[in-house]
């Protein structure tokens, strides 16, 4: 495996426990005959983390396991140092869940909805009220916080799903697809309203997500899963690598063959959009390696570019390594 | 300036303990109802026979010439036997949505992510129908013994009457839980609060006309136990020491309606769930 994508290990021998808000422990989760989880390990560092993976990754069976909704055939979690199992209240006071779905109260205003979410919560009726209001207006639903909710468009359902995640202040958000069905503008406003959140306002987040600049955007570590398991896990910066060992690269000939060569010659790559892949070139080696098994096997150059490695090559690696 | 500049604050303030949050969902699904004109219309509707009652008890304390419409025991069995209708109807109105609409909007799941047991889910949203339907039985009925007293100006009726107190009490909670259940039960089942209300109205309808063809069959009421509504005749007669037609035992009634509380409880406990798990 190149070095540029080496998982790091964060296990929670690697990180001090107070580092860790979730950890799970060998949890496997079955729906009828088919596992959507599967033996999985995997610690969620504070900070904003990315739960990264394909549709069907088993991402939202995980965050339904942490809340509860869902009990895991084997395997134990831990959410803030609570067992789930052992103390599902006192965690689901301290994290706050933005479902995928729409989901609301149905007959109430932005502002009751939210305020009513911060009375479950356990807030005093007034507290509620005051912090809905806060709420909305940080989320941007301020001069819209009297309508009713089923009146909004899908970019402020979003932002209300949110709006009822922050009212009771929690230590730990679950964002399950965020962005999903909000235009480009409105997209841009939620992931820097995240971004924000997790950076300045000391809240710790884990989004899931199948949109890669989504996580690259807001988040410090990944989690990438794939098919029920964990891929990989760790910090972006440090899954990225540094240095620019990877290249952008378009052949003319067999380029079948070709991929079946560069396989075989250890370097790892994969096909991008059209005849361009990227190619992770480890240590030792640069892109005139690349030139002489071109050379060898009769295939054509014709664009090779440096590029600098993506939470995209992360993902594609980790889950074509699988 | 960016809008999320304008502040997110940390919330260091008073947190209610775990166990308190039925009573948040009860107040809210009862202010809701209450600001519909149209249950309103209904509620004053459902006190109606108490008006009726009252003034009966008035005339009769007040005039010797009425003194045949003097209350009795049969009189508070009666005008409860009356306000099943009503029970009826407000069940249907209130009951209807109370979860089918939660789960039209996906609010389970938002439920059940604040720290709220799945029970104290079911409760509130059980008191909140249950407060209505307290209110035009119990309450009403209760209301008639005071006036009785007030009206007569003495306690000689309710004093040779006492049992009046525990009886009211008794099948009104049998007339309310029953109804509660069942239609909680109903409500979990579907996204629709129309096809519940139909749906507890089929149910109601069709074990009434159910027994009654059997009845007609047989010509004996020994299958009173399919219609609920019979169960609870027989009941109601048994707490109120009035003869009853009937020919099952009381404790067969009784078992019927506890299967039917039962039933919905497993219901209840297997549909309201955070999220629907279909393999």
């Amino acid at each position: 495996m190149p070095e540029t994508l080496t998982a790091v290990d964060t296990s929670p021998a690697a990180a001090s426990p107070s580092d860790i808000t979730v950890a799970l422990d060998r949890v496997s989760v079955r729906y009828g005959r088919n596992w959507a989880l599967r033996d999985v390990s995997a610690t969620f560092q504070r900070g904003a983390v990315g739960l990264l993976g394909p549709n069907g990754a088993g991402k939202s069976t995980m965050i339904k396991a942490l809340l509860g909704f869902v009990v895991p055939d084997r395997g134990e979690m831990r959410v803030l140092g609570m067992n789930v199992k052992t103390s599902p209240l006192p965690i689901r006071a301290r994290i706050g869940y933005m479902p995928e779905s729409d989901a609301h109260i149905p007959g109430m205003s932005a502002v009751a909805f939210v305020a009513y979410c911060g009375e479950l919560a356990g807030l005093p009726r007034a507290d509620a009220m005051q912090r809905a209001h806060e709420v909305l207006y940080y989320v941007g639903l301020g001069e819209a916080r009297y309508r009713n909710v089923e009146t909004y468009s899908t970019g402020m359902k979003q932002r209300i799903k949110l709006a009822q995640a922050l009212v009771h202040d929690p230590d730990l958000l679950f964002l399950d697809e965020p962005t999903n069905g909000m235009d480009p503008k409105g997209r841009d406003e939620m992931l820097e309203l995240i971004r924000d959140i997790a950076h300045n306002k000391g809240l710790n987040l884990i989004l899931s997500s199948h949109l890669l600049p989504d996580v690259e955007y807001t988040c410090d570590h990944v989690v990438v899963m794939d098919k029920g398991s964990v891929a990989t896990q760790g910090p972006i910066e440090a899954l990225k690598g540094k240095g620019g060992r990877v290249f952008e690269l378009r052949v003319k000939g067999d380029v079948g063959r070709f991929i079946e060569t560069l396989r075989a010659a250890g370097l790892d790559c994969h096909a991008t959009d059209e005849d361009i892949m990227r190619v992770f070139v480890p240590d030792g080696r640069d892109a005139r390696y690349l030139f002489q098994l071109a050379s060898q096997h009769g295939v054509q150059v014709r664009h090779l570019r440096p590029s600098v490695p993506t939470l995209e090559d992360v993902f594609a690696h980790a889950v074509g390594e699988k | 300036m960016p809008i999320h500049d304008q502040g997110y604050r940390r919330y260091g303030g008073r947190r209610a303990p775990h166990g308190q949050t039925w009573w948040v969902i009860a107040r809210a699904g009862i202010m809701n109802m209450l600001r519909q004109r149209r249950f309103l219309g209904l509620l004053l509707f459902a006190w109606s026979p108490f008006i009726v009652r009252a003034v009966q008890l008035y005339v009769a304390s007040n005039f010797q010439q009425a003194s045949f419409l003097a209350a009795s025991a049969e009189t508070f069995r009666e005008y409860l036997g009356q306000q099943s209708i009503f029970v009826f109807f407000v069940t249907i109105f209130v009951g209807a949505g109370l979860i089918a609409n939660d789960r039209r909007a996906n609010a389970l799941q938002i439920y059940l992510s604040k720290p709220l047991a799945r029970t104290e889910y079911i409760v509130g949203k059980l008191v909140t129908l249950v407060v209505f339907l307290v209110g035009v039985t119990w309450v009403p009925a209760m209301l008639l013994l005071v006036l009785q007293i007030m009206f007569a100006g003495s306690t000689a009726f309710v004093a040779r009457n006492l049992y009046l107190f525990p009886a009211i009490t008794l099948y009104s909670l049998a007339q309310v839980f029953t109804s509660a259940f069942a239609m909680l039960a109903l409500s979990s089942m579907s996204k629709s609060s129309r096809f519940v209300g139909v749906m507890y109205a089929g149910i109601i309808f069709f074990t009434a006309a159910m027994y009654n063809a059997v009845r007609a069959m047989t010509g004996s009421s020994a299958f009173a136990w399919l219609s609920p509504q019979d169960c609870l005749e027989i009941i109601g007669n048994a707490i109120f020491r009035v003869r009853s037609g009937y020919v099952i035992p009381v404790p067969v009634a009784v078992l019927s309606l506890v299967v039917i509380i039962v039933g919905s409880i497993a219901i209840l406990e297997r549909r309201v769930r955070g999220v629907e798990v279909v393999t």
